[in-house]
């Protein structure tokens, strides 16, 4: 038996992987879940269905899901362009810094201005954190990996190092800042709700991205770019510019997110502010095939699992840690079986002709 | 140990006076330890043109299982011994996603390493709520009393053997020079009759299992016990020491004990009022700074191993 390049693909191939990829995850996900004394279907329907269940859950895994909306779609129009950003965290992180700034600043400050002005800095601060990797990448070709991957630590020592000293609350003195003014709440998009404006912002980026990224000149010089940048170079676009636009709109997004959480959940820039949110962008916008819907989708589908975590660990004592272990889990099994559904099982060798083997093992 | 004269003087020499050498190596060495074990695993791994992401994961799987098992078992021996099984194992995965499905190394090394930190906070959370179990087995330092070589032997080895070992693999022996020719050219490579898919696999589980034991050394060696955010970063001080070094072992290990004498500096300096101002996390920011300075300034020279990234497809 030997795994043989197909020669074209059926189209019931791609679902067929994913599917099996999500039974592989669930099916693996279930040993822990039975480890922590739980019955795996009924913790299974918590995690994905009791969120969404009732109008509240749903309202829950937006406000969940609002941070990786935008992360996920930053991190998707970086890799459209073929611009490996590693560091939407720094750049989500020095976002809320930027906005935190600008609140303590203009405490006084009324809501028509004070929000615009919040989401404003906060653009800027991801735009300025994503400015010198990708910099380094355009003037020098500097591995872009690695720098983005290296200034997220730097965020955050950043932000403790401004809790810690200039920052720290003023009246508590814990390692947190103080509450921002009145002004800079972002009010809830859905009254009654916690659900609050940063979601608009989220989904109407995600529309512009999602527009721009398929149906505009623009977008099919991005892709060009990004899958096949020898071609797009000889072909006259500008492969290095555009790599360079994206970058700092991804940054520019990031810090969006930022500027969103701090203003709509915490209204204080606190050391938690992001929980991995950058790094879980990842997962989203690949996840999502990085495409627009595909990040939304995703987004929610994570959001629907970390609220149902939570559910599940107050109900089930299952540790909430398994959302994220399933989610890690879910992107590695995917992004394997679209590199398997390459191949087929070929059952005997043909004789003479020598096949591609798969790489093989040792 | 030198009893550390304690100034007040605002003056540089002031805190120069005050700063107790001997405690500051000795800090220094223990510091460096476990960068100098995950930054050669990671050496070994970049040598074959794979950028291992996974190793803040793997540090963490390290640390995690060297712990669980040295707590069930009693014995800081086994915790090692279930640590490199495990560290085996994660180059596994990771080889298996890199190179026998040829995926996408940065996407493949994040997502390892996510799993991996959810793996072990679930099942930590899982056994110990709300408990903070300590070893009743550590490994001891080896000459209690005497200053700067009162080091734990996982810290002698690292220095002593580990590096002079990998060093002289790496530059002289057939391994190191297959390892050499796959990340530099892999159809080349492949030609002169190396297979680019076993040299991989090996260095990966070979390195994964380096970076395990400079896991373990946190919770087995200094600690005594396991904490959710025990690696705190010191894989991606190792990605940026490793391309600081330029994908070779001393300058990894000299870049190392720099990290660490300025970490070991701060802790001194935090007792002296004078330096009491300058902030620590701007001190432990240094290592990145300076990784993405020198890149800045070394610009284009700076060569990267060159199947650098890139999953290997016959034909």
């Amino acid at each position: 038996m030997r795994l043989v390049l197909r020669g074209r693909q059926p189209r019931w191939v791609a679902p067929v992987a994913v599917l099996a990829a999500v039974l592989a995850t669930v099916v693996l996900t279930a040993i822990p879940i039975r480890l922590a004394g739980a019955n795996p279907p009924a913790a299974f329907h918590r995690y994905l269905v009791t969120p969404l269940s009732t109008t509240a859950g749903w309202y829950e895994v937006m406000l969940t899901a609002t941070p990786l909306l935008f992360t996920g779609i930053a991190v998707a129009i970086a890799f459209r362009a073929g611009y490996w950003n590693i560091g939407a965290e720094g750049q989500f992180l020095f976002g809320a810094v930027a906005t935190t700034g600008v609140a303590l600043a203009l405490p006084g400050l009324a809501a028509p201005l004070a929000v615009p002005l919040g989401f404003l800095a906060g653009a800027v601060g991801g735009l300025v954190w994503a400015t010198l990797p990708a910099w380094l990448k355009k003037r020098a070709d500097i591995d872009e990996v690695v720098t983005t991957l290296l200034l997220n630590p730097v965020a955050l020592l950043l932000v403790q190092g401004l809790l810690n000293g200039p920052w720290r609350n003023s009246s508590s003195g814990f390692t947190d800042s103080d509450r921002f003014g009145h002004g800079y709440d972002l009010p809830a998009l859905i009254p009654g709700t916690r659900v609050h404006w940063g979601l608009g912002v989220a989904v109407v980026v995600i529309a512009i991205a999602g527009i721009l990224l398929t149906r505009t000149a623009t977008g099919i010089r991005i892709r060009a770019a990004g899958q096949a940048p020898r071609a797009a170079a000889l072909s006259g676009i500008p492969v290095n510019r555009l790599r360079w636009r994206c970058a700092l709109v991804s940054g520019a997004v990031a810090g969006l997110g930022g500027a969103s959480q701090v203003m709509g959940v915490q209204h204080q820039l606190t050391q938690g502010i992001s929980n991995s949110y950058g790094y879980t962008g990842v997962i989203v916008a690949t996840l999502g095939g990085l495409s627009a819907l595909g990040v939304f989708l995703v987004a929610v589908l994570l959001g629907d699992l970390s609220v149902g975590a939570q559910n599940v660990s107050l109900v089930l004592q299952v540790p909430t840690q398994l959302g994220a272990v399933f989610s890690a889990l879910l992107m590695l099994m995917v992004l394997s079986a679209m590199s398997l559904r390459r191949y087929r099982v070929q059952w005997s060798r043909p004789r003479g002709r020598r096949t591609p083997a798969s790489g093989g093992g040792s | 140990m030198v009893a550390a004269p304690r100034s007040t003087y605002s003056c540089v020499w002031g805190w120069v006076v005050s700063i107790d050498l001997l405690a500051l190596v000795g800090a220094m060495l223990t510091i460096a330890t476990p960068l100098v074990w995950a930054g050669i695993g990671e050496v070994v791994v970049e040598r074959t043109g794979i950028l291992n992401l996974g190793i803040e994961g793997t540090m963490y799987l390290g640390a995690f299982i060297g712990f669980l098992a040295a707590l069930r078992t009693g014995s800081p021996w086994l915790g090692l011994l279930a640590a490199v099984v495990s560290g085996v194992v994660a180059g596994l995965a990771m080889a298996l996603l890199t190179v026998t499905l040829g995926l996408n190394q940065h996407v493949s090394g994040l997502g390892l390493t996510l799993f991996l930190i959810a793996v072990c906070e679930f099942t930590f959370r899982l056994l110990y709520a709300g408990e903070r179990p300590t070893l009743e087995q550590k490994f001891h330092t080896l000459l209690p009393g005497v200053a700067v070589l009162n080091q734990h032997w996982l810290t002698y080895v690292a220095f002593l053997v580990l590096a002079p070992a990998a060093w002289w693999v790496l530059r002289s022996t057939g391994m190191g020079y297959r390892l050499h020719a796959v990340g530099e050219n892999f159809e080349a490579a492949d030609v002169a009759g190396i297979s680019v898919a076993a040299t991989r696999y090996v260095a990966l589980m070979v390195g994964s299992a380096l970076m395990t034991v400079g896991g373990a050394f946190l919770t087995l060696a200094v600690l005594g016990s396991y904490t959710l955010d025990i690696i705190n970063g010191r894989g991606w001080v190792c990605i940026a020491l490793v391309i600081f070094a330029q994908w070779r072992v001393w300058p990894t290990v000299f870049g190392a004990l720099i990290f660490a004498v300025t970490d070991a500096l701060q802790l001194q300096l935090a007792i002296t009022t004078a330096f009491g101002s300058i902030p620590r996390e701007l001190m432990l920011a240094l290592p990145y700074l300076a990784v993405i300075t020198a890149l800045a300034v070394w610009g284009r020279k700076v060569r990267y191993p060159g199947s650098y990234l890139r999953a290997y497809r016959r034909g």
